[in-house]
């Protein structure tokens, strides 16, 4: 490992400083200030971090990672989001009697975990990143543990992760026996030197990994977990959970398929489009029948990952560029959507806003607030000014790209189904409000406020004018395909 | 350049009496007016300087404005007037400014964001009449729908969250069916050429085998068929049209369902003439049963707005009949038929509207007799019903006879049963006017006339109807400049059409 490998990793070893750094900080003065100030630090070198990298992308360092624009871009995205993240847990953390220290260091932990996903091009360095940022979550997820619903929504993430790991396991050891290589780059050679078809080793092992990466994803038949856990989790982790992991695993899924060509193979994209398809019926039905927003924005994003997967089986240079500019507006997004509930929630110490009586009138209340509550679900639903409009142009251009018709049918059967209910939480915002309590009577925190305020602007600034990003993107994949 | 401001000045001028409504009632009204005025002005000088030009070369454009959006994806800001968007734009300018003055005394909570949405909402559409970007065009046409969405639910009368949401959806979800073919028709352009590109021009060159054309038109026409609307897909503008505000009205029936008839003319025929030339049979049974169907259920109606609501699919059943006849006189008079319908329907939801205001009933079995008490609105009301009949020496009639001459050329069996509608739109027109005006007048009604800025608005509108009924010339002139230019564009496409 020479100097060069250093820079390369260089924001992965700023954020395990970060890490020590707060520790001990909480270790030897325990103060909330202090540590979220510390820890967004920490982050922000982070991203500066990531532009010294890039002048040595892209390079391989030690077998087990391999850093190159694709995964610096999506670090760079990761790091933002667990930014977003903290200063909107800020104010949300400070109403309430647990301890908020050690939430920073948790959230710092996963991100390492996602960082170093995006980053992996091994079979152990995927593993061990995605249980640094499982395990961790677990911690995140149950950490109102005063709280019945937390440890109930825990316990459920605890199984299924374990239960999602197994398959992963299972899977990559069967890929293992058959070509000797845990390598992505080795099993992409190996596949194309063999002139005879991928065998069931081959095929089984890689349907294990998809069902392990299925649960993490949360894509139908793997859901089932992700309305429970989103409601009972703290509204600042369920977005983390929401963006930074499903993110991080769709990135590393997108690299899997992309290095070793997996969906050549026979029966593969039809695996991959029977799962899109039942994700956005399933996902975008069921959120039908919810009246609690977190569960609605849990089945929501079920119905988004089916989206995902539409932009994933296109062709070629859009497949990446289509995953990754999805990918950015549903972060944008569902942070957003998520902040809201966060900055709402601020004022009671208990509960969280989360029933939709409780957001009548919002927009009449709190103009800004609402305004940008609307914006985010009108993105969500995919509507002009917003990123979500250029999000779903990817999506059908990715799927009519591939000619995958059904896909594409289901993908606006369910935008039109997805709308109904988006637009249910539209009018209750704008519904002049009877008089009542006002859920949402206190202040909102300053931080929490300017953090929705730069995510809307963004929202709305890259869908007017999502050039930039999209030159970015396009400079990200062109290295990745060529590789 | 001129041609962004046109899209921006109500953009601007929306943000602005949005923020100014907190703080005074009056300020976004006399706001919105003031940027209307400014966009009318604009228009008017540009097509003042470049007029000559464009009647006399027969079919270019008075201005183009072409800008890079999103470069990467081939995506351009490319705007471009002619004849056919002008009259278009000029309908939906001064239909802004009559549900700007309707909206006057109706509107009084969150002006605000009332004319906020309402700019927006025309804006979207002055958007829709100028874009030459396919991508663009599908920009503001999903950009349009979202503040007609908050004028419905949020100023609309009983129903109001239920017609906005079912008026939402239908859009949308036929818009997403059009985006769709969009993508794919540039995505084939691509293969074809290997530049990705959403522009008008280069997309019409596209070589397109006879099932993928008719694929793709059929994406186009279903959404722009839920807009017009078609008959199987009407059912979100009854409730739409019932529930919104008068303002909300008057923009829908006036200028949204426009911009159904400008999306056929404009894209499906002549981006697809193979294909419409094979659909055109259907899509002139289609527009004979909306005359019919929609006249029937006009005259079933009790409910004022409804009654109005119906006869737009009725009417707008000739527009699509003249749109697949698809000859100059057709076309021509379909044009018509869109600014005169524009006119009378968007004039009898302002009355309608107007006696729902003083009386806080739509229904007519509860009205009667009204012309003893207001013989101003009885008046008024008389001339638009009559307009709507398709009396000769209107806009309306004009545009009728037209069309029907038009389609008696290419089929003459649609031609007369769309003659039947003209039968039954006197029934409808006359009975409103009956059980409304006249007869038994209950006791308790009392009710103050049209103000003289309500008669203001519409003086002007019944001026502009006499005068698209006796002296349509200027207007043919200025749509078959546009008209041209659809023909050229189809004419490119059909000799490529012909290879495999």
């Amino acid at each position: 490992m020479n100097g060069s490998d250093l820079t390369a990793i260089l924001p992965l070893i700023v954020l395990s400083g970060a890490i020590v750094t707060v520790m001990l900080a909480i270790a030897s003065y325990r103060n909330h200030r202090i540590t979220a100030l510390l820890s967004v630090l920490g982050l922000i070198l982070c991203l500066i971090a990531i532009w010294p990298a890039s002048t040595v992308a892209s390079r391989r360092v030690t077998p087990l990672l391999v850093i190159d624009r694709y995964a610096l871009f999506y670090m760079g995205l990761i790091f933002a989001a667990s930014i977003a993240v903290l200063l909107l847990s800020y104010g949300y953390l400070a109403a309430r009697r647990e301890r908020p220290e050690e939430f920073y260091l948790l959230v710092l932990v996963a991100t390492l975990g996602a960082a170093a996903l995006v980053a992996s091009d091994h079979f152990a360095s995927f593993f061990l990143g995605l249980e640094t940022l499982s395990i961790s979550l677990l911690g995140l997820i149950a950490y109102p543990r005063d709280h019945e619903k937390p440890i109930e929504a825990g316990v459920k993430y605890l199984i299924l992760a374990g239960i999602s790991s197994a398959f992963l396991l299972f899977g990559m050891a069967l890929v293992y026996a058959r070509l000797g290589s845990m390598e992505f780059t080795r099993i992409a050679a190996l596949l194309a030197v063999k002139d005879d078809p991928p065998d069931l080793y081959w095929l089984t092992g890689l349907a294990l990994i998809f069902t392990g990466i299925g649960f993490k994803l949360s894509v139908v038949p793997f859901h089932m977990w992700a309305p429970d856990v989103y409601e009972g989790a703290p509204a600042p982790v369920a977005a983390f959970v929401a963006v930074v992991s499903k993110g991080a695993m769709f990135a590393l899924l997108l690299r899997y398929f992309v290095t070793t060509n997996a969906d050549v193979f026979g029966p593969v994209p039809m695996m991959v489009e029977i799962v899109a398809v039942a994700s956005i019926l399933v996902g975008n039905l069921l959120a039908l029948l919810q009246n609690n927003i977190k569960r609605i924005l849990a089945y929501s994003s079920i119905a988004h990952l089916g989206y995902l997967l539409v932009a994933f089986l296109a062709g070629g240079a859009l497949r990446i560029e289509a995953v990754t500019y999805y990918l950015v507006a549903y972060t944008v997004m569902t942070v957003g959507a998520f902040g809201i509930i966060t900055v709402l929630s601020t004022s009671s110490a208990v509960a969280e806003v989360e029933d939709l009586d409780a957001y009548r009138g919002l927009i009449w209340r709190r103009p800004w607030l609402g305004g940008s509550f609307a914006a985010m679900l009108l993105s969500l639903a995919g509507i002009p000014l917003t990123m979500g409009f250029i999000g779903k142009f990817y999506a059908i251009a990715g799927g009519v790209s591939a000619s995958l018709w059904p896909a594409v049918i289901a993908l606006i059967v369910g935008s039109v189904i997805g709308l109904f209910y988006y637009l249910r939480v539209i009018v209750a915002i704008c519904t002049p409000a009877c008089e009542g309590p006002a859920a949402y009577a206190g202040a909102v925190p300053m931080i929490g406020g300017a953090t929705l305020a730069a995510l809307t602007l963004m929202l709305i600034g890259l869908g007017v004018y999502p050039t930039p990003l999209v030159h970015l993107i396009q400079l990200t994949a062109a290295q990745m395909t060529v590789r | 350049m001129i041609l962004l401001w046109l899209i921006l000045t109500p953009l601007i001028g929306g943000l602005l009496a949005g923020f100014s409504g907190r703080r005074n009632s009056a300020l976004p009204r006399w706001l919105s007016l003031g940027c209307l005025a400014i966009d009318l002005a604009l228009i008017l000088v540009l097509s003042a300087t470049h007029y000559g030009a464009a009647v006399t070369l027969n079919g270019t454009w008075l201005a183009q404005f072409d800008w890079p959006w999103i470069p990467q994806l081939g995506i351009r800001l490319h705007l471009g007037l002619d004849g056919l968007s002008l009259l278009l734009i000029l309908l939906t300018l001064g239909l802004g400014v009559m549900s700007v003055v309707a909206s006057w005394s109706e509107i009084t909570e969150r002006v605000g964001f009332f004319h906020f949405n309402l700019m927006l909402t025309l804006a979207g559409v002055i958007g829709v009449f100028l874009a030459l970007d396919l991508f663009l065009f599908f920009f503001f046409w999903e950009l349009m729908l979202v503040p007609m969405y908050f004028l419905i639910a949020v100023w609309g009368h009983e129903r109001r969250i239920y017609a906005a949401i079912k008026f939402f959806l239908f859009t949308q979800g036929s818009g997403l069916l059009m985006f769709a073919a969009i993508v794919a028709l540039a995505l084939i352009n691509y293969r074809q050429t290997g530049t990705l590109t959403f522009d008008y021009f280069a997309l019409a060159k596209t070589r397109l085998g006879p099932a993928t054309q008719m694929w793709l038109m059929l994406g186009f026409f279903i959404t722009f068929a839920v807009k017009l609307p078609v008959v199987p897909f009407h059912t979100w503008l009854a409730d739409a049209h019932t529930e919104a505000p008068t303002a909300g009205s008057v923009i829908l029936a006036g200028l949204l369902l426009k911009t159904g008839a400008y999306g056929l003319l404009r894209f499906a025929v002549p981006l697809f003439p193979a294909a419409s030339a094979t659909f055109a049979p259907v899509g002139m049974t289609l527009g004979v049963i909306g005359i019919l169907y929609g006249a029937m259920l006009a005259f079933a109606q009790n409910d004022m707005k409804r009654l109005v609501a119906y006869t737009s699919i009725s009417h707008l059943g000739v527009v699509l009949l003249g749109i697949y006849a698809g000859n100059a006189l057709a076309l021509q008079g379909a044009i018509v038929q869109m600014l005169a319908h524009g006119l009378s329907t968007g004039a009898l939801f302002i009355l309608v509207g107007a006696l729902q205001e003083r009386l806080h009933t739509r229904d007519m079995r509860q009205l009667g007799g009204l012309w003893s008490t207001a013989p101003r609105i009885g008046a008024i009301g008389l001339f638009f019903a009559i307009a709507s009949l398709g009396l000769p020496g209107l806009g309306n009639f004009v545009g009728e006879f037209l069309v029907l001459l038009g389609t008696y050329r290419v089929a003459s069996g649609f031609a007369i049963a769309g003659t039947l509608g003209l039968v039954v739109s006197t029934i409808y027109a006359l009975s409103f006017v009956q059980r409304v005006f006249h007869g038994e007048r209950p006791a308790h009604t009392t009710l103050a006339d049209f103000s003289s800025r309500h008669m203001l608005v519409m003086a002007t509108m019944i001026v502009a109807l006499v005068w698209l009924g006796c002296y349509p010339q200027p207007v043919f002139d200025t749509a078959s400049s546009g008209l041209a230019n659809l023909q050229r564009v189809a004419s490119e496409h059909l000799p490529a059409s012909g290879e495999p």
